[in-house]
């Protein structure tokens, strides 16, 4: 048995230590807001919040997540009110939206920790989350209006 | 004529002649189609949708169902008010999801705020599904508008009639039909009764909104994405994300050479995995490929962890098939050889091969474009259910009723009761168009009596899918003084024709994308195609040959230009020549049009010399740039669409480049929903820039060499510079949008490079070829 704390809730779960955090919270929490892309930590598509810190679940053992706190898109605002969320509504950054949860987590984590991110600091910062569709442009441009939201 | 052997003819012809549901405007002038743009005249387009029986424009008789109005196969109204918009188009990223309803709402006269969304299932009365082909718009334009329209005809009659007031003196705004003196006003909802009861109006009754009525269509930024609340929250469901009670996930390994046979596994080691339920071997592949099922042996667990441990300890012995003796590299020396002989010949206009031979100035280019795969960031996914005689599909398919046919196909399940669910798409470019994952789920189904979802891993995505070929292109051209004499392209590469029927060796459709098309004013014309045997399956990927064809040609042109010592901007406009419809009928060329008529849709050189024009201008071509920076030029017209692109790079001292800004115009006729016309033009330049810098597959002993993104690499936030697209607005037909922004990228970065370094980079990637910073 392993307990986990996610998006504020416990969870005890009878599982392989070994199996990635991802499908621990895809296929027994039934959380499918973050997603599988590479299963290699190469996209970033699977991004979650562990204490805080951005954190590929698809290859951290859940194991390596008791007694830690795991955030995934879901537990960042349900209605949609964050402003990093809000930022990438208004502008439209999606497009098929598959890569977007991930591309959400890291630009979160990202405004946690610097309020205010030149446009390298985004590229560094996001540079582990593909997107096939094309999206980057409109990320960059949402992450700098997110900071502005959040720092009037 | 076995079902394979159909979907040969009907899915090759329709993808690459793209006839299969050719719901196109018949004897109509383009003139005519202006009128009905133009808004009052009665005239409206004659449309023909051949592949369903019952065509979205045939109304019931009494369109009153289940207490609500139904006028259309796309839209009903409730008695809350509610207009419920059905999308039959697959959502993958081009915002048909949102564009449908907004033109809907428009015609129509409701508010956003009243329109609901439903999913198709598939079915034929909608007219085609496949979304392929930068077809949704260009196609249902017409059917959605005259939908709406009759709707709003006949919510106009029956208010006429409760309210006894003439209907010229009512409208249709915000889900009422209200006086236009502003007093009296009745919801649509409650008309349902009346409009039920009425005639249906001739067509030539049927007026639509001008463009200053519209509230949405063609409004930069006026709703937001249907589907944008579910994409941020995490909410928005997925073809993976599908999860039935006691489900299985299974995965399965396929075979690493096409066609061959499973010997011998190990079941026992692969079931001692906690969580593994059942291991069950998949039929051989017997080729053609088309959309069936690789084969190999799937294993079935209760979470996807268990299922893809449990496959590693198969130790799976193949029986290979004769393919296992293919590589990539002897591929390549066979398709130089091939082009070098092609022997069918595809356009022909003058005498090319004389004029060569004649000429004083002559210039011989090869290109080398490599085979290349999909990689949207959802890999195929399916979810099937066999239960009480009905098969419920849950898939990411881009073409449900294409998935319900080979799931009959292969199960022996009647069509009608094989409900295909659309999910939203994580991506497709074509991928999601071939059923044979869908065909896995519902085997599997069937065979574990159980729900099963079919989870492909990135790996099985890169390995085992439809591979846009690699091709070998040689292309001739002589002049004299300033002027083209002579053309020669010479193309060999495997056709997509061998995935359905094995022994095809010649290119078929692939020829309209990009090659026989060329559009320069030139007197001698020769386009030819040698023989290419396939290894692998063959598919179609965003923009198809356009690809590979416009790399050689937007590039073999520049060269040229830079032999004259001619500016390349002006000399492509000068090469291009006077404007004018081209007519292939006179140079022996059998041209598909993307399945267009070509009166409606002709080949129209003004267009394609506007888009360079204006992103000359938005680039500020010719004049004077900052140091090291230098530019490059492309422009294609693919899916009857016309896009131009302009690529910036910098020089670095090592005389490397970097991008520093991409330039792009489109020219898409008819816009529905401009923000997202400008989205996927630059998502297709992030596309042109991934394939151009990282884009290859190869094969080696048979198998596909790379695995994941660490060697299938894509473009990642860094590698995008600034990106300025502009979209032409006219109101020429719709056109394409989802694909044509792709085949000009890779071209104009190759020619930006030769500007900057003098060195000309005729095979792709480029992160192979020590020029990238």
């Amino acid at each position: 048995m392993i307990t986990l704390k996610v998006n504020g809730k416990q969870h005890k779960i009878d599982v392989d230590p070994d199996m990635p955090l991802l499908w621990a919270i895809r296929d027994l929490l039934n959380l499918t807001g973050t997603k599988y892309g590479c299963g290699m930590a190469l996209c970033g598509a699977c991004t979650v919040h562990l204490d805080g810190k951005p954190t590929r679940s698809c290859v951290l053992p859940v194991s390596q997540a008791e007694g830690k706190t795991v955030t995934t898109i879901e537990g960042i605002s349900a209605d949609g009110e964050h402003p990093v969320q809000k930022a990438w509504q208004s502008i439209k950054v999606p497009q098929c939206g598959y890569c977007q949860a991930g591309q959400i987590m890291s630009a979160v984590a990202l405004l946690n920790d610097n309020k205010n991110p030149s446009e390298d600091e985004i590229k560094d910062a996001m540079s582990g989350n593909l997107c096939r569709c094309g999206t980057y442009q409109r990320i960059t441009v949402a992450i700098k209006n997110a900071a502005n939201e959040m720092t009037e | 004529m076995n079902y394979f052997e159909q979907i040969n003819q009907s899915e090759h012809q329709s993808l690459l002649q793209e006839i299969e549901d050719s719901t196109r405007a018949l004897n109509v002038s383009r003139r005519s189609f202006l009128k009905t743009l133009g808004i009052s005249s009665g005239l409206v387009l004659a449309v023909k949708i051949p592949v369903s029986n019952a065509s979205p424009m045939k109304w019931a008789v009494g369109a009153k169902k289940d207490g609500e109005f139904s006028p259309s196969a796309y839209l009903r109204i409730s008695p809350d008010n509610t207009v419920t918009v059905i999308c039959h188009r697959s959502e993958m990223g081009q915002g048909i999801r949102t564009s449908i309803p907004m033109l809907i709402a428009d015609e129509l006269g409701a508010s956003w705020e009243s329109i609901k969304v439903e999913q198709a299932l598939a079915d034929q009365k909608y007219g085609s599904q496949n979304t392929d082909g930068s077809r949704s718009i260009r196609r249902f334009f017409s059917p959605l508008r005259e939908a709406a329209a009759t709707a709003r005809w006949l919510l106009l009659e029956a208010a006429s009639q409760q309210l006894k007031v003439p209907a010229d003196q009512l409208e249709c705004k915000d889900t009422f039909v209200m006086k236009k003196s502003g007093d009296k006003k009745i919801a649509f909802g409650d008309l349902i009764e009346a409009a039920s009861n009425l005639e249906l109006p001739p067509k030539e009754k049927l007026t639509f909104v001008t463009d200053s009525q519209s509230k949405y269509v063609n409004k930069s930024s006026s709703v937001e994405l249907v589907d944008g609340h579910g994409f941020v929250t995490g909410t928005a469901l997925f073809g993976a994300d599908v999860q039935l009670p006691d489900m299985l996930v299974a995965v399965i390994a396929r075979p690493p050479v096409l066609a061959s046979k499973v010997k011998s596994f190990d079941e026992k080691a692969a079931k001692k995995v906690s969580g593994v339920v059942s291991v069950i071997k998949m039929d051989d592949l017997s080729l053609p490929a088309a959309f069936k099922p690789l084969g190999g042996v799937a294993v079935l667990a209760k979470n996807t962890w268990a299922a893809m441990e449990g496959r590693k300890k198969l130790n799976i012995e193949w029986e290979l098939s004769e393919h296992k003796s293919h590589s990539s590299a002897k591929q390549k020396e066979a398709l130089k050889e091939s082009a070098k002989n092609a022997d069918k010949v595809l356009r022909n206009f003058g005498d090319a091969d004389k004029a060569i031979k004649d000429a004083k100035y002559t210039h011989t280019s090869e290109y080398y474009v490599p085979a290349l795969i999909h990689a949207p960031m959802e890999p195929p996914m399916a979810t099937a259910h066999w239960k009480d005689g009905v098969m419920n599909i849950w898939a990411s398919t881009q073409a449900p009723q294409g998935a319900q046919q080979t799931v009959a196909q292969l199960t022996g399940v009647k069509p009608e009761n094989i409900k295909v669910h659309v999910t939203l798409l994580g991506g497709g470019f074509g991928r999601k168009s071939k059923a044979d994952f869908v065909a896995e789920a519902a085997i599997l189904s069937q065979k574990s009596n159980k729900p099963v979802k079919v989870f492909w891993t990135r790996e099985d995505e890169i390995q085992q899918g439809y591979y846009h070929a690699e091709s070998y292109q040689i292309l001739h051209a002589a002049w004299d003084k300033q002027k083209i004499l002579a053309w020669k392209h010479q193309v060999s590469e495997p056709p997509i024709g061998s995935t359905f029927a094995k022994d095809t060796k010649h290119i078929a459709g692939e020829a309209n994308l990009g090659l026989l098309d060329m559009p320069y004013d030139i007197p001698n014309v020769i386009c030819a195609n040698g023989a290419a045997e396939a290894h692998h399956r063959i598919g179609w990927l965003r923009s198809v040959t356009n690809i590979n064809h416009a790399f050689a040609s937007c590039s073999f042109i520049d060269e040229i230009a830079h032999k004259l010592k001619q500016d390349p901007k002006d000399y492509l406009i000068k090469a291009i020549g006077k404007d004018r419809h081209i007519d292939l009928t006179k140079q022996q060329a059998d041209y598909g049009n993307y399945g267009e008529d070509i009166q409606l849709y002709p080949i129209d050189t003004s267009r394609i010399k506007a888009v360079i024009e204006k992103v000359a201008e938005n680039s500020k071509w010719g004049s004077k740039r900052p140091k090291n920076r230098y530019l490059g030029i492309a422009a294609h017209r693919s899916f009857v669409a016309y896009v131009a692109s302009v690529v910036e790079v910098e020089k670095t001292s090592e005389g490397k480049i970097k991008l520093t800004n991409v330039w792009l115009v489109s020219d898409s006729g008819t816009i529905v929903n401009l923000d997202r016309v400008k989205s996927q033009m630059e998502g297709a330049v992030v596309f042109g820039i991934s394939l151009a810098f990282f884009g290859k597959v190869t094969f080696n002993e048979g198998a596909v060499q790379q695995s994941n993104f660490h060697d299938y690499e894509i473009a990642r936030i860094k590698d995008i510079p600034p990106t300025h697209v502009d979209v032409m607005i006219n109101d020429h037909p719709p056109s394409g949008v989802g694909e044509p922004g792709v085949p000009p990228i890779a071209p104009a970065i190759c020619n930006a490079i030769f500007a900057a370094t003098g060195k000309r980079i005729r095979e792709l990637p480029l992160n192979e070829q020590n020029i990238l910073a």
